[in-house]
């Protein structure tokens, strides 16, 4: 088996008397999707945020490339190569799809102290960042700032943005939430064509996308991991069923 | 040509005919009035460049003008009775010894207060400048060497190598160059690579540091290239004045700064010129009628926050475009 790309270990995290993480091991491999489900409340989002860098973790640990990020911000993790998405778009509304695709190069780069060259006459930025949103079908729509994107459009525009940051593995937070069955088909289509290159850890709640894309299921309950497997061993989990269902045998 | 760009080219125009063809006339005063306009714009776009492009709402701005003013004010005493400065380094009285020393000192200044201040946002970020201003404010008030309360008298304008900076119009086209070339230095930040990280740490922190920038740096860097402008900026005004007083650091004073900002169009290249000049303006036509043409200001200061956003640049130009 191939080393994993991400492997968190014995993550706990609990606010005031809420156990939000409990002891949460969990791993995603090179050319994976990585499905992580689990209902309202489970702590989904919350896990997201300690492996982004967000949050810290009370216990546990977190290797990225081998490597233990678990005392990295945000920013440096971003730096290695982690690539997230937000569960509600989080762009820089005033800017185009294109600047705000730029700024991604430009932090992959590192070198935002340079105060005198255009970034338009930057090939070394607009280059790369056409190149990103060309392979999420938004090249026709570079120009038009993030505010007037539709929704699906700035999903879309978020994953350039993580393709241009030259991410080695992507957390995606419910990317289909919010997207008409028009647009989340073509996302499927999207991500299933990303994992080759990028391994995706993926909150959906779009049971239809997680089982036409996951190459593994992670379900998540009240902070804790209840079942890991398959498509098929999960759907035929019964225990699964139930606590996602919310029925209490 | 943008009409922004049209716009912003007849407001310099304008700012640079109308005092020429007024020395021509021989009227002086309105000379000094359009260098008050030069000079305060030049503040403003100072506090714009942290203010408009970056977000940081500075309510302590007050502190590096009025810093400036008293690098002028100094070094024009010291040079003029001959005293070294701490009885060490020779006084000089040209401007660009003057400007080079208020920037260095307003950059010694401002990182500090920056890198405390920057902690914190919103409404914390505005009082912890605040509160530095006044800290500065009262320590001028309170040190007799330079005439505490009582300010600081210029006897003799410093001077710019080639120029009579004694005469009005060569005062003002000094002041007018300067400003010209700042906002010039200001545009090319503001498209730069560092301007693209600074503009979108404004519209959105989290997504800048998801990609790997740290806002706090772009901040600070900012914060303090625009105390230096501003800076500079309070030297020529003491030296307009041939005076300098802690009231250029009172929180008025950096009250009056946002209110430029604002009025001409947060974030906009011209807009502290177009603020400066309906400012300076406005002063003087209604100043001769009341005392309390502040009265007039503040309606309009509504006006343009309630009906008018982009301030008098938005007003002409409409909306912000980032191709």
């Amino acid at each position: 088996m191939a080393e994993p790309v991400l492997d968190i270990r014995d993550l706990y995290k609990s606010f005031g008397g809420l156990k939000a993480t409990d002891g949460v091991s969990l791993d995603l491999r090179p050319g994976e999707i990585h499905a992580l489900i689990g209902p309202n409340g489970a702590g989904k989002t919350t896990l997201i945020h300690q492996i982004s860098g967000a949050l810290r973790p009370n216990a546990g640990s977190i290797r990225f490339l081998g490597q233990d990020v678990t005392g990295l911000d945000v920013a440096a993790r971003a730096r290695l190569g982690l690539g997230r998405t937000f569960q509600i778009s989080s762009l820089a509304m005033d800017f185009s799809a294109l600047r705000n695709v730029m700024l991604a190069v430009q932090g992959r780069q590192g070198a935002s102290f340079r105060f005198f060259r255009n970034v338009m006459s930057d090939a070394t930025l607009t280059e790369p960042a056409m190149a990103a949103l060309g392979r999420v079908g938004l090249a026709g729509r570079a120009a038009v700032p993030a505010s007037e994107l539709s929704h699906g459009e700035r999903r879309q525009l978020e994953i350039a943005i993580a393709l241009a940051l030259g991410s080695k593995a992507l957390l995606l937070d419910e990317p289909m939430a919010g997207m008409g069955q028009e647009g989340s088909r073509a996302l499927t289509g999207l991500l299933d064509a990303l994992r080759a290159e990028t391994p995706i850890l993926l909150v959906e709640h779009d049971m239809d996308a997680v089982f036409a894309l996951a190459d593994r299921i992670s379900v998540l309950v009240y902070g804790r991991i209840v079942a890991s497997g398959t498509v098929a061993e999960i759907r035929g989990n019964p225990d699964v069923r139930s606590a996602y269902l919310g029925e209490r045998a | 040509m943008s009409r922004e760009a049209a716009f912003n080219a007849a407001l310099a125009i304008l700012l640079l005919a109308v005092p020429l063809a007024a020395y021509a006339l021989d009227e002086p005063f309105y000379v000094a009035l359009a260098t008050r306009i030069a000079i305060l714009a030049l503040a403003a776009a100072g506090l714009n460049l942290a203010l408009g492009l970056g977000g940081l709402v500075s309510f302590g701005h007050a502190a590096f003008f009025g810093v400036g003013g008293y690098v002028a004010g100094i070094l024009a005493v010291h040079a003029f009775n001959a005293e070294p400065l701490f009885g060490l380094l020779p006084a000089s009285d040209q401007m660009p010894v003057v400007w080079l020393v208020a920037a260095l000192l307003c950059a010694a200044v401002a990182l500090p207060i920056g890198a405390i201040s920057l902690r914190t946002s919103g409404v914390y970020f505005i009082m912890i400048t605040l509160a530095f201003a006044q800290m500065i404010y009262y320590f001028a008030i309170s040190w007799p060497a330079y005439g505490g309360e009582d300010g600081l008298s210029i006897t003799v304008r410093n001077a710019f190598p080639g120029l009579s900076t004694a005469n009005p119009a060569g005062f003002f086209v000094v002041c007018y160059v300067l400003l010209m070339a700042v906002l010039a230095l200001i545009w090319r930040i503001a498209n730069s690579r560092f301007g693209l990280a600074l503009q979108a740490a404004r519209q959105n922190e989290k997504r800048v540091a998801a990609v790997g920038i740290r806002p706090f740096r772009v901040r600070l860097a900012a914060f303090v290239i625009s105390a230096v402008i501003t800076g500079v900026a309070g030297a020529l005004y003491a030296d307009l004045n041939r005076f300098v007083s802690p009231s250029m650091m009172s929180w008025h004073m950096s009250g009056e700064l946002i209110v430029l900002v604002i009025l001409g169009g947060t974030g906009r290249l011209f807009g502290p010129v177009a603020g400066a000049i309906l400012y300076v303006l406005l002063e003087f036509a209604l100043g001769g009628v009341t005392e309390r043409w502040q009265l007039f200001l503040g309606f309009i200061l509504l006006g343009v926050v309630l009906f008018a956003r982009g301030g008098i640049v938005g007003l002409v130009a409409g909306k912000v475009r980032h191709g």
